[in-house]
């Protein structure tokens, strides 16, 4: 036997370095500073906005209307004391999370259905992309008198809004696994439910998480129309959109921005928890 | 190397372990309707002997991985039968696995979990034995260290060999390589080729090669059959007659040229002649059809 080894078995030997913290890697990240520095940047143009406006007279349009970031800070200082804003936080997050769940929870298998069975797309597909092109909001006025509770509304909205994105995602991702996996498998003796398990789930599951991200997105974009919308108040506890439209009602543009930067933070820490799930569940992402 | 007979090809009957004939019979095999057909392969026959690397070459588009999906048992012939040491061909099995083009390991499995797939699917044996099996076969192709990695931290050349270590694994009496090193560069084939040339040499496991390289075909095979041009039919037989193993410098002797000669100029004849009777891209310029 000639042994061929082609590449040198022998992996150089791991580097002797100790490893960093997260924090330290993070400090010496160029990216790290250049993003800051853009955030910095934008706050100053905003600031500088202002400024010409009240100590110089200078109209600059839509500045001139706009409280300067440090107004700003100050009425958030206010607000995050008060626990109605924490309310509101909890009320938009539970929301916007049974929606996201449900829709998760019969998009997955429903898109999963439609790749894999012939007849069931046959059948579903159709009325399916006939309701997609609707706005998750043209169904807020049907939905408010159809659902008993406001609160029910609002959760099947938001469940709408996900809902589509999440299964056009699954059943793209899941209609084109290539077909030399399925093979390949079918040739080592699996059944139909290992292709079922072992290649079409495993190779559904970044259609998914891409479903995810565009579903969570536009769940938040639904559930703060829904909420200002369905005017929150007596019925249903009022929620971040619901906070925005008080705060317009009330004339404070201050709270107005203090929820809208509220939505961008929830919006990006959503997100964020769906890339981390998401390194998580497929490993050999992270691979490449 | 002391090769054990493994359990499974014990019970093959008539042939050595490894060692099967396959027989395809005036298969045809064509795709679309009636006012549309498109005849792949017509009365195809052809036979590859037991511990034979046969090497099928043709020109492009003339239906290679058709044949490939038929053996393998993706597909069924339309008229004809494919018999495997005598008996026919029905749907895919684990005594013939494929080695795909470019590579089809599966992205979400390490290495070893694409190694031991088959066997665990199946339940073959304790998980110490298709473990310890799957070790033996990975450091035999040169990824002992590799294990652990995704398919797609491996180089070209790597992947191509965990694919071969996941179908040696379950233990296939037939191998079907379809333009497997195809993608490789220019540095990485002629290695992986004679790597796959001694694994094959080592136990003679008989193998149906796809290729469309005429000097790769001539160095791993043991015989040559030529396709024509769609519907694709045996143009040449040829045999090489160069000695085991294998070495590159066989390569430059005058039969080695002579052979390339020969299966060049039938190779040329049959691809003019799609460039003729066809689009330039194999897209058959079809006689209009009757109202």
């Amino acid at each position: 036997m000639s042994a061929v080894t082609l590449d040198p078995a022998a992996a150089p030997p791991p580097p002797a370095f100790r490893r960093r913290s997260k924090l330290e890697r993070t400090l010496s990240n160029a990216a790290f500073w250049r993003g800051l520095a853009g955030l910095l940047v934008f706050l100053l143009v905003w600031q500088a906005g202002g400024f010409l406006h009240t100590s110089l007279g200078i109209d600059v349009p839509f500045f001139s209307k706009l409280p300067a970031p440090t107004a700003v800070a100050a009425a958030a200082s206010e607000v995050v004391v008060q626990s109605g804003y924490w309310m509101s936080w909890i009320e938009s997050i539970k929301r916007v999370m049974i929606g996201f769940l449900i829709a998760q929870l019969i998009g997955i298998p429903f898109g999963l259905f439609l790749a894999v069975n012939k007849y069931f797309r046959d059948i579903f597909f159709p009325p399916f992309e006939i309701l997609r092109p609707i706005p998750p909001l043209a169904w807020v006025p049907a939905a408010l008198i159809f659902w008993p509770t406001n609160e029910m509304s609002i959760i099947f909205v938001t469940f709408l809004g996900a809902f589509f994105t999440i299964v056009i995602n699954v059943l793209g991702g899941a209609r084109t696994i290539d077909v030399r996996y399925l093979r390949a498998a079918q040739s080592m003796g699996a059944t139909q439910w290992h292709l079922f398990s072992r290649i079409i789930l495993p190779g559904t599951l970044p259609s998914i998480f891409t479903g995810a991200a565009v579903g969570m997105g536009i769940t938040w974009n639904v559930v703060l129309a829904a909420e200002m919308v369905s005017g929150g108040g007596s019925q249903s506890g009022g929620g971040l959109g619901f906070f925005i439209w008080s705060s317009y009602m009330g004339g404070s543009m201050e709270h107005i921005i203090v929820g809208m930067i509220s939505i961008g933070i929830a919006g990006y820490l959503s997100s964020a928890l769906i890339r981390l799930l998401g390194e998580r569940v497929m490993p050999w992402r992270r691979a490449f | 190397m002391v090769t054990t007979v493994p359990q499974s090809e014990i019970d093959i009957p008539a042939t050595a372990a490894g060692k099967s004939r396959v027989e395809l019979k005036n298969v045809s095999r064509g795709f679309g309707e009636e006012w549309d057909r498109e005849e792949v392969i017509k009365n195809l026959t052809f036979e590859i002997k037991p511990g034979d690397l046969t090497c099928i070459v043709g020109p492009s588009g003339c239906g290679k991985s058709t044949i490939v999906n038929l053996v393998a048992g993706y597909d069924t012939p339309e008229s004809g039968e494919i018999l495997l040491n005598g008996s026919p061909v029905r749907g895919p099995g684990k005594d013939r696995m494929v080695v795909f083009q470019e590579t089809a390991l599966m992205p979400w499995q390490t290495t070893y979990d694409n190694v031991v797939f088959g066997p665990l699917l199946r339940g073959e044996g304790t998980r110490a034995e298709i473990d310890k099996e799957a070790r033996r076969l990975l450091d035999r192709v040169g990824l002992g260290d590799f294990k652990k990695k995704y398919p797609s931290q491996l180089s070209g050349g790597m992947q191509r060999r965990a694919e071969l270590a996941r179908a040696l694994i379950n233990k296939p009496v037939l191998l079907i390589m379809d333009e497997p090193f195809r993608g490789l560069d220019a540095m990485s084939r002629p290695l992986m080729q004679e790597f796959f040339l001694r694994l094959f040499e080592e136990n003679r496991r008989t193998n149906l090669f796809v290729t469309s390289e005429i000097e790769e075909a001539i160095f791993l095979a043991d015989r040559l059959i030529v396709l024509s041009n769609r519907p694709a039919q045996v143009r040449a037989v040829i045999e090489i007659p160069l000695p085991r193993p294998r070495q590159f410098h066989m390569m430059s002797s005058p039969e080695v040229f002579e052979i390339k000669r020969q299966a060049l100029e039938i190779l040329h004849e049959e691809a003019m002649k799609s460039f003729r009777g066809q689009g330039a891209r194999g897209e058959q310029v079809r006689p209009q059809a009757q109202p």
